[in-house]
């Protein structure tokens, strides 16, 4: 790997099942040290992108490198400097926690010497000392999540590759997950992970959104949350919602109206319905609503707004 | 180069031992169907490849042998010119039976008197033996009355000429013509085939559902160190069943075996590296255990009806006598039987022990190509 080259690039990667473009011509470039959020929809195509830079996949088009090596045409040089967790939970679990790392340590051939260091380093970061000998089909999420990244970094690669390894896991368990990808991103490991939740977005230094196999945005969370959304984003209190969100798309004035929890996020241009507007004309069409109160937009909103405005871009043409 | 291997060898087999439910799979039915197929033996004949001799060189002497031409019931696979001929015909399993008309034998009958003929029959075969004597003392008797009527013509009275046969089996050890020494090697090795084909099939597609085999595959590990892997833990396996139910057959059935043991362990183990094969072969073909365990049945019960075991090879179509050429069950049945009641060693049985190797070999090798760290 040469210094200042991208640890993970890929122009035009585009993976084809028959007729099914899952990921199109996809552009990617993460600095080493980064942590790249992968995010998207259910479908978008996170695993397959990630399937391919680990050379587990073949590209149908384009090409990939990882650490400077052509995933396509030297996936075992690749597999020699990343870690991946695979979306699915890939440990044994028939096997202890100790089995599950002499195994993995010994597929990657850890060296003798700082074995059995690196095994209790991962047990420590998984918080598992004292439960080497439990089975880990008897863990619990949290615990096999974090005992999954332990294995996936016995052989201390600069590249991690994570699927969505946060899904299905406690918000408390998920921070502590979170905790670990900064203190290997603070020894200067390049991670890629993948999510969709949103919030996580957030602990990134930059996210890609992905959205039908494509790209369709990226960049720092702030420089994202600073896209002008086409107008300023309101927040209001009503019911029900659904016929609300009917009730304002199109309206003049009205750039885009989404739920957002138990709440109505509406974006407003200029010229048609004003904020102080919006309560009289939801109450014209018999829905109780609240005063409007103006909100900084969340990554959230942005992906709402940029996963939609593709969906009505796709169904123009 | 197989660095790895230990540590793919350490997780087998804790794996294995934790499986509190392997012993019992890998155990009990292959002792239940051993008992059963061991009680249970019987099977019915055509086509005996037959070897004969004729020292006689009369026009009686021809006839009778065109009579066994003739009929479906014996293939006629080799005239043999001496005695030795049809020693080695039977000893390498060529012909199962063997007609020796001895000299004299149309001018004894021309003069009335009854003559004597010879018929060897391979002991370690004893069902298709005696199915097949059967069969000659009709045609055999269909003879002697043609003889009798061509006399006739000639003679004012004459009665039908005496052919006595005069029976020998050899080996001389299955004198008893137990079908059970027959049938039980092969049980032993078609029970081995279900066993091995499976497990291995479905050791690899069961890491492939669990989602293990993504893991593995992204890590540096060579396919033949996972293959390798996969396959020393069942092929032990299968050397202590083939060795367990070998041991009901010997113990509990009284089947003899008078062959050598490290000719028995060196067939059984190129069998089972061949039925490995197989197994392997089909788990690359497999994603789900669902389509593992058609393949399986779709590969499996023709492995069984093509090897000779029930059915006898002779007797099928061309097309699947072919077929059997590819089928380690074929070779392996052919050389447990000679182990076992004959006793007969490499020297004999080397061209099936070399089929063996052979198709060990070539499907060892495609599925450790075809298994590419890919999931695509
Ligand atoms: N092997 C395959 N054959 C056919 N289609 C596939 C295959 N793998 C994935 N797909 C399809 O490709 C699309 C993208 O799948 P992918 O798993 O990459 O999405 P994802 O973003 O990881 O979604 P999720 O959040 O559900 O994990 C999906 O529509 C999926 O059905
Ligand atoms: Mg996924």
């Amino acid at each position: 790997m040469s210094a200042g080259a991208p640890a993970v690039l890929a122009q035009g990667l585009t993976k084809r099942f028959n007729s099914f473009t899952a990921v199109d011509h996809l552009d990617l470039g993460i600095e080493k040290g980064e942590i790249a959020g992968f995010i998207g929809p259910n479908g978008a195509g996170k695993s397959t992108t990630i399937r391919m830079l680990c050379g587990l996949l073949h590209p149908s088009e384009g090409r990939a490198s990882v650490a400077g090596f052509d995933v396509d045409r030297q996936p075992e040089a690749v597999r020699e400097h990343i870690g991946y967790m695979s979306q699915k939970f890939s440990l044994y679990g028939d096997l202890t926690v100790r089995e599950n790392l002499l195994f993995f340590g010994g597929i990657y051939r850890v060296p003798r010497q700082s074995f059995e260091e690196r095994m209790r380093f991962a047990i420590s970061m998984a918080g598992l000392e004292g439960r080497e000998n439990a089975l880990v089909r008897t863990l619990a999420g949290g615990w096999k999540q974090r005992l999954a990244l332990g294995c996936a970094i016995l052989h201390r690669p600069p590249i991690l590759f994570l699927d969505e390894p946060t899904s299905g896991v406690e918000p408390e368990a998920r921070r502590r997950f979170w905790d670990l990808i900064h203190e290997l991103a603070a020894q200067e490991v390049t991670i890629l992970v993948s999510t969709h939740y949103m919030d996580e977005a957030e602990y990134c230094n930059r996210i890609s959104l992905i959205d039908r196999g494509r790209l369709i945005a990226s960049g720092t969370p702030s420089e994202l949350r600073a896209r002008r959304l086409g107008g300023d984003l309101f927040e209001i209190s009503c019911a029900p919602l659904g016929a609300a969100v009917k009730v304002l798309t199109g309206a003049p004035g009205v750039v885009e109206a989404a739920i957002f929890g138990d709440k109505l996020h509406v974006v407003l241009g200029s010229g048609g319905l004003g904020a102080a507007d919006l309560p009289g004309f939801l109450g014209r069409h018999g829905i109780q609503a609240g005063p409007a109160r103006r909100v900084t937009p969340s990554l959230e909103d942005v992906f709402v707004q940029l996963v939609s405005g593709g969906q009505k871009q796709r169904s123009a043409t | 180069m197989l660095e790895r291997l230990p540590v793919m060898l350490i997780k087998e087999f804790v794996q294995l031992r934790r499986d509190r439910w392997a012993m019992f799979r890998l155990i009990v039915p292959m002792i239940i169907q051993m008992l059963v197929f061991g009680y249970a033996a019987t099977f019915t004949v055509s086509h005996v490849s037959t070897a004969v001799l004729d020292l006689d060189r009369s026009r009686a002497s021809r006839s009778l042998i065109s009579h066994f031409v003739a009929t479906s019931r014996f293939d006629v696979v080799d005239v043999a010119r001496n005695q030795g001929d049809i020693t080695r015909d039977i000893d390498h399993g060529a012909a199962v039976i063997a007609v020796v008309i001895h000299a004299g034998f149309g001018r004894r009958l021309e003069n009335g008197r009854s003559a004597p003929l010879q018929v060897i029959v391979d002991g370690t075969n004893s069902n298709t033996a005696l199915i097949a004597l059967g069969y000659i003392s009709q045609i055999v008797s269909r003879f002697s009355a043609e003889q009798a009527g061509r006399a006739a013509s000639f003679r004012t009275s004459v009665a039908a000429p005496e052919i006595g046969i005069a029976l020998q089996t050899y080996p001389w050890f299955n004198e008893a013509l137990e079908d059970r020494w027959f049938f039980i090697p092969g049980v032993i090795g078609t029970l081995t085939l279900l066993q091995i084909v499976s497990l291995t099939a479905f050791a690899i597609v069961r890491e492939r559902e669990a989602g293990t085999l993504e893991q593995i595959m992204v890590s540096p590990i060579r396919p033949v160190e996972f293959i390798l892997g996969k396959t020393v833990p069942y092929f032990l396996i299968g050397l202590g069943d083939i060795a367990m139910v070998s041991s009901i057959g010997i113990f509990w059935f009284h089947v003899p075996f008078i062959g050598n043991p490290l000719v028995m362990l060196l067939e059984a183990s190129l069998y089972l590296l061949a039925t490995l094969g197989l197994g392997l072969l089909l788990s690359t073909f497999s994603r789900t255990q669902q389509q593992a365990f058609a393949l399986n049945f779709f590969f499996v019960n023709p492995l069984y009806i093509l090897s000779g075991f029930a059915f006898p090879i002779a007797s099928m179509p061309k097309l699947l006598q072919w077929f059997t050429f590819i089928n380690p069950l074929r070779y392996f049945l052919v050389v447990i039987r000679a182990v076992f009641l004959k006793g007969v060693g490499l020297k004999v049985l080397w061209p099936d022990l070399s089929a063996m190797a052979l198709l060990a070999l070539v499907m060892l090798t495609v599925s450790v190509l075809r298994f590419r760290k890919s999931l695509d």
